[in-house]
């Protein structure tokens, strides 16, 4: 039988296993709209600005692990998409955007709402695509699938001029796809492995430094069973949280610009550094010249080129973090490999003595509600079990400080691009894909303004997410740099006329509340969270001028913190 | 260093593209680009010359790799390899004492003259980009228009570059 591309788009979805498509329309995209409402296995989610769609999807795919699928038209609808694009491409975030193109014959015309959107996403996806001819629609979109969601993941667009929506042609489902130009290599060399572990094996003064790529990967038990085997402590940058439990006594917390004590100086002392499914990132690694100066290091990733870019390593493997770790720990148990125990217990010694410091120590007042606070009494409250999304800027910081996450895939924030306006949508993505978990939104009072149109979006669907609004009034981070690095200059980050968020949540239809005394912040989170079928927007007046401690400023090493 | 990338890539539209925004997204230099499809259709073969550190060039060549539409690399600079290039120079030639030198000068150089009017010469020449660069000093003034091609190599011996 015929289909037009547009009924293959919708067919191949469904046969894909495509649950959730998040999107919105307009002239070029309506033939694929048309498909989609004469059929029901496939939602399609209409959110109120295509930025939102990404990112919806963005959090839909980190929580599941599927890759996130977005559909809008062309022109603006695709540069809108592009921000949701950049983020989930720096995340390594599986997606297939499938933006809508003018008619073939029309492209290059400066036609209506027409851009070169292959053009404009091309650095910011793992491929793109243009399909020019019907034909080539179905096995295009496996192709999409295929590279979005192996290898190190990333986004892909495909752009689809309205002609071949329209076209007729014979649809199979493409069951497999073979591409001689992409090979993602899975396997790490069993050699360097061996090398790998026995290096660990003798190592005094070992870390386990972790990223997305654990959580990617689904290894954060073989991560978890590797670190027990050895008794070496564990640190996460912000995209590994979750990938080891924040509860076990070998965590040492989040290292880097505003990683703990503990952490850093672990870095910053060790003999040995394991970088495993992490990059090297510069708010990680602060003056890259001072990064573990006394380490050998071990780097684990998918990613050749994510390889010695930034530091030199002595032992490269290159596969897929879970098979590589499951290839590490079958070498232990064979070759009887264990920790120096004299060394290791010197090395806790140490490094008890610097989680002493408590450098995360804040003090609750009877006046003003200190930020810190009422992320740790949310993460006591929902017992660490919550998904967690976050904006960008201070409090996305102290989530990342005191939510304590046991289970991966319960953070979801935008660590490369940092991204404001994502927590909310990618809240929205997660709430679909886990209808009935507890959502929270950590948000503060200038990112939840860039994508606020959403919680139209949360009545529609009636999404029962909590938004927990970190309100001081200021774009906080950017104050607490003028304030240590340009004399209090508080240049445009001062917010005079902040909304009042109760009425707005009102407005669209949800519950509000404004907490402005620290003795009712345990109430009302308790009160929010029991509302299971509500959208409540729980508004914090916080203390103005709080920082984020510790913090590692620019072009200094990690051993040279500002502690509070 | 100056270093010789060839590269294998599937024929399909915006795949130089790639390459070049790869390169100024990264802040790569490229001294020459040159494409253009193999005897199967379905893949193009680009020479690239850059140049940079030890370090930059193992990331220029993984981050090439990383590209979906690269098939298979090699940095010919490795190993002993042939370079050449097409000159094709139009030079003033009037004067039949002029008109000589120039033929002469192409003869030594083993060029053609590929093109005669009265007044100039268009002269081919391949080779390396240090011999096309001492053909065109030694031409010295009344050069009209040069044309470059960029540097095509290949690998000395059986090696080769396919799939």
């Amino acid at each position: 039988m015929e289909l037009s591309g547009a009924e293959i788009i919708v067919r191949f979805l469904e046969d894909e296993g495509v649950e959730h498509l998040f999107g919105y329309p307009g002239g070029a995209v309506l033939h694929i709209y048309d498909a989609l409402y004469r059929q029901d296995k496939v939602q399609h989610i209409l959110v109120r600005h295509e930025q939102a769609a990404t990112h919806a999807a963005d959090g839909y795919a980190r929580s599941t692990g599927k890759p996130g699928v977005v559909l809008v038209t062309s022109g603006p609808g695709a540069t809108n998409a592009v921000t949701g694009i950049a983020t989930a491409y720096m995340d390594s975030i599986p997606m297939v955007v499938i933006t809508g193109q003018v008619p073939t014959s029309l492209i290059g015309n400066d036609a209506f709402q027409e851009v070169d959107s292959v053009g404009i996403t091309r650095p910011c996806v793992k491929h793109n695509f243009l399909v020019k001819d019907v034909a080539d629609l179905a096995e295009t979109l496996k192709k999409a699938f295929y590279i979005a969601s192996t290898g190190r993941p990333g986004p892909v667009v495909v752009d689809v001029p309205k002609d071949v929506t329209a076209e007729k042609t014979k649809y199979v489902y493409p069951k497999t796809v073979d591409m001689r130009s992409y090979n993602p290599v899975v396997k790490g060399h069993s050699g360097q492995i061996k090398r790998a572990a026995k290096m660990l094996a003798s190592a005094k003064r070992p870390v386990l430094y972790t990223g997305g790529g654990v959580i990617l990967d689904a290894a954060a038990k073989s991560l978890t069973e590797l670190a027990h085997l050895m008794n070496t402590p564990v640190t996460n940058t912000s995209m590994g949280l979750g990938g080891f439990p924040a509860s076990d006594k070998q965590f040492l917390g989040m290292l880097g610009m505003h990683g703990t004590y503990e952490a850093n100086m672990a870095i910053s002392r060790c003999d040995l550094l394991v970088a495993i499914g992490a990059r090297f990132d510069d708010r990680v690694t602060g003056n890259i010249a001072k990064f573990a100066p006394e380490a050998k290091i071990i780097h684990v990733d998918i990613d050749p080129a994510s390889i010695s870019k930034n530091v030199k390593v002595d032992i490269p493997i290159v596969g897929g973090v879970s098979n590589v770790l499951k290839e590490w720990i079958k070498q232990i148990k064979a070759e009887k490999l264990s920790a120096d125990n004299d060394a290791a217990a010197k090395w806790w010694t140490q490094i008890d003595e610097w989680r002493s410091k408590d450098c995360l120590k804040y003090e609750q007042g009877p006046e003003v509600i200190k930020p810190q606070y009422v992320l740790d009494t949310m993460n006591r409250i929902t017992k660490g079990d919550a998904f967690v999304t976050s904006d960008v800027g201070q409090h996305q910081m102290w989530a990342a400080q005191f939510c304590r996450f046991d289970k991966p895939r319960r953070w979801i924030n935008s660590g490369g691009l940092g991204t404001m306006g994502f927590g909310l949508p990618a809240a929205m993505g997660v709430q679909f894909a886990h209808p009935k978990a507890t959502v929270a939104c950590v948000t503060g009072e200038g990112s939840i303004q860039m994508n606020i149109q959403e919680l139209s979006t949360c009545m529609q669907y009636g999404l029962p997410i909590k938004v927990v609004c970190l309100n001081n009034g200021y774009l906080g981070m950017v104050r607490q740099w003028q304030e240590f690095f340009y004399e209090e200059r508080y240049a445009s980050s001062y917010m005079e006329s902040v909304p009042d968020f109760v009425k707005l949540a009102e407005a669209y239809g949800h519950v509000g509340m404004r907490i402005e005394n620290p003795a009712d912040v345990e109430g009302a989170l308790k009160a929010a969270f029991k509302m299971k079928e509500r959208y409540v927007f729980l508004d914090f007046v916080t203390d103005k001028t709080e920082n984020v401690y510790p913090m590692v400023p620019a072009g200094a090493g990690l051993d040279e913190m500002i502690l509070i | 260093m100056r270093h010789i990338i060839s590269i294998l890539m599937e024929n399909e539209a915006g795949a130089l593209s790639r390459v070049a925004g790869l390169f100024s997204a990264r802040g790569y230099n490229i001294e020459s680009l040159t494409v253009a499809a193999t005897e199967d259709a379905s893949l193009s073969r680009m020479t690239l010359v850059t140049r940079g550190s030890d370090e930059i060039i193992e990331q220029i060549t993984k981050q090439l790799n990383k590209l979906i539409d690269v098939v298979k690399l090699i940095d010919l600079t490795e190993g002993v390899h042939i370079e050449r290039e097409l000159l094709l120079i139009k030079v003033k030639a009037k004067g039949e004492e002029r008109r000589n030198e120039v033929k002469r000068l192409t003869d030594i150089f083993r060029g053609h003259v590929i093109d005669v009017t009265d007044a100039s010469y268009t002269v081919e020449l391949t080779g390396t980009g240090e011999k096309l660069d001492a053909f065109i000093s030694t031409l010295g003034k009344d050069i009209l228009e040069t044309v470059r091609s960029g540097a095509s190599g290949i690998a000395r011996g059986d090696k080769a570059l396919h799939i």
